[in-house]
């Protein structure tokens, strides 16, 4: 375990601005390797944006560095080793097979005018094997469920073999179980792979979950950083939330967050 | 999945298809040349074959001189027009992008009315192409420059919507333009109408252009199928996103102003033959592209046999048959297709 000093992803004093309106202010965050790290926020705080400048997609401020090295100075077929990244909505379009999207994870390893090698197509094919998607293979995306769907996602990521994995609420818009399957399927191959995930989640007590440290995004800025029990503290939520909440000590000292209903007060009743 | 064989059957499939309308278009016409003499004729041509095709010089000279040249240029321009949707198709990722959406048809009309109106006679007629191919890239250069600089990142909607409002007021203009020598009509829509009589030297004149173009959007197809998934993700995949699109842009506006330079303005071809080709031979450009370039060429030839043979010996302009045939075929080929998807 070399090299445990420099992180796997660090981002210092980014800052985007969009549309003349700034959404992201001076965010310093840092993974170690192996780690899982969960942007948390409320709505409109600048989670998606966040995970949107660490890989490169729209124009920042800032350094972000993979392993010690400025994503900037790099090409970016590159960068696109080193930063897989999952959107929340990804296009999926209709007919194209499971396969041949997950196949497109290998654009990284083709030459501008290349095409596929045998060993793009193996390493697409124990990637789908790995997600139990080797019997989906031939099926077109439009034929997937939501779960289906964020797993072939997810192959896709993987294909493209980077350390770093930077997925947008995987969960989105599954059910209870399909959510904890995926987060379960991402933990395993994070430590199988000994690889960085950084993952925004709206939900505050699946992060405390699954994630290893938290940042706490409210209006473009970071306004705390480290393990969840740290993170997810009653007054911070009240705060940057406005939510009424309940903290309490979960499995392995991972907090739970409850809301809490405010008490029904007569003011409240006849309004 | 993409093996190797169904690819290679469909470009087989497609093949046999042009090289047999090829043929029906070389021997239909009035002179009533045998196909055998047809045959030999073209044998003849071969190098280190000589066979005696007994046609006499006469007929040699109007199937050398008139027929090949049509059925040539007919197929190169319809492949141009189909590849050239495609490819716009794949750059704004919208399946009813076409060669003339984007201001191409309507710069190319109105240069060349301002030829036929203020140049006028042989000298005209002359500059016809060359102003068709300075309009149909204007066109869409403009369409281009001011979707980019309305649309912050050049976004595809704009870049359509650009198109749309750049080819309405270069359709205005033509028409001002038109209206100045109401003489000129004629000259002006038997141009717009379309046909592909051009000959042999208009066929030498846009080669160089055809196979530049071609070749530059067959070699993108793959990178095409990236930019499928949305910019955004295939710009994480690793790619240029803007510099893939606009080369193929820049490609796919080449292609259509050769067409155009030398046939006029033949309508659906870009946007049915590329339809058709993914209803049967699926979503990836690797395919679609290839396919729809020989698709494209089989579609002209027949429609230009058609043209000249249904009214013979009069001849009716080539794009009123593209529509007239393509149309309740690609409502055939979508309610059959779609019978069988579901």
């Amino acid at each position: 375990m070399s090299g445990r000093a420099v992180p796997a992803v660090e981002a210092r004093g980014v800052g985007v601005t969009l549309g003349g309106r700034p959404v992201l202010t001076d965010v310093t965050l840092s993974a170690a390797p192996g780690q899982w790290l969960a942007v948390i926020g409320p709505n409109g705080a600048g989670k998606s944006t966040l995970l949107r400048a660490v890989a490169g997609l729209v124009p920042r401020e800032g350094e972000v560095l993979v392993e010690g090295t400025a994503v900037d100075d790099l090409r970016p077929r590159r960068r696109a080793r080193l930063i897989a990244y999952a959107p929340q909505s990804p296009a999926l379009p209709p007919d194209m097979s499971v396969y041949d999207y997950a196949l497109l994870g290998r654009t990284p390893y083709i030459a501008y005018l290349g095409s596929e090698s045998a060993r793009d197509r193996e390493v697409t094919r124990s990637v789908l094997e790995r997600l139990d998607l080797d019997g989906f293979a031939s099926r077109p995306l439009g034929h997937l469920s939501g779960g289906e769907r964020q797993r072939v996602v997810l192959a896709r990521a993987l294909v493209q073999q980077a350390p770093v994995l930077l997925l947008d609420e995987p969960t989105t818009a599954l059910d209870l179980g399909h959510q904890q399957q995926v987060l379960e399927l991402v933990d395993r191959l994070r430590l199988a792979d000994d690889l960085t995930v950084v993952t925004t989640l709206h939900d505050l007590s699946l992060a405390a979950q699954y994630a290893d440290a938290l940042v706490l995004l409210a209006a473009g800025r970071a306004v705390a950083a480290g393990p969840p029990a740290r993170v997810l503290a009653e007054p911070l939520l009240t705060e940057h939330f406005g939510a009424r909440v309940r903290v309490e000590p979960g499995p392995e000292g991972r907090p739970v967050v409850h809301l809490v209903r405010p008490p029904v007060s007569s003011a409240t009743e006849k309004a | 999945m993409t093996p190797a064989r169904p690819r290679g059957r469909a470009l087989l499939v497609a093949s046999a298809v042009l090289v047999a309308s090829l043929a029906l278009g070389l021997m239909a016409g009035a002179a009533g040349i045998s196909p055998r003499a047809i045959a030999l004729a073209l044998l003849d041509r071969l190098p280190l074959v000589s066979v005696h095709s007994g046609l006499a010089p006469v007929e040699e000279g109007l199937l050398f001189q008139l027929r090949v040249p049509r059925v040539l240029l007919a197929a190169v321009v319809g492949g141009l027009l189909a590849t050239a949707g495609a490819g716009y198709q794949g750059v704004f990722r919208n399946p009813l992008a076409d060669p003339y959406l984007l201001g191409a048809a309507a710069g190319a009309g109105l240069t060349v009315t301002l030829v036929v109106v203020f140049i006028g006679g042989d000298a005209g007629v002359g500059a016809v192409p060359i102003a068709a191919f300075a309009g149909s890239v204007g066109g869409v250069f403009l369409a281009y420059a001011l979707g980019h600089t309305a649309g912050r990142g050049g976004g595809t909607a704009t870049l359509v919507l650009a198109g749309v409002a750049v080819t309405s007021f270069l359709t205005a203009v033509q028409t001002f333009v038109q209206q100045l020598k109401v003489d000129e009509l004629q000259r002006i829509y038997s141009w717009i109408l379309g046909d592909v009589g051009g000959g042999w030297d208009q066929l030498r004149m846009i080669a160089p252009y055809a196979v530049v173009s071609t070749v530059v959007m067959l070699l993108h197809g793959r990178l095409l199928d990236v930019l499928s998934v949305g910019d955004e993700e295939a710009v994480s995949l690793g790619l240029r996103a803007a510099r893939v699109r606009f080369v193929v842009l820049l490609a796919a506006s080449l292609a259509t102003a050769s067409a155009v330079a030398v046939s006029g303005l033949i309508a659906f071809v870009g946007i049915v033959v590329p339809h058709v080709v993914r209803r049967l031979a699926g979503w990836s450009y690797r395919i679609v592209l290839p396919l729809s370039f020989l698709g494209g060429a089989a579609f002209l030839v027949l429609a230009d046999t058609i043209a000249r043979t249904v009214l013979a010996p009069a001849e009716l302009p080539i794009g009123v048959v593209t529509a007239f045939v393509g149309a309740p075929f690609f409502v055939t080929v979508l309610r059959v297709t779609r019978r069988v998807e579901t």
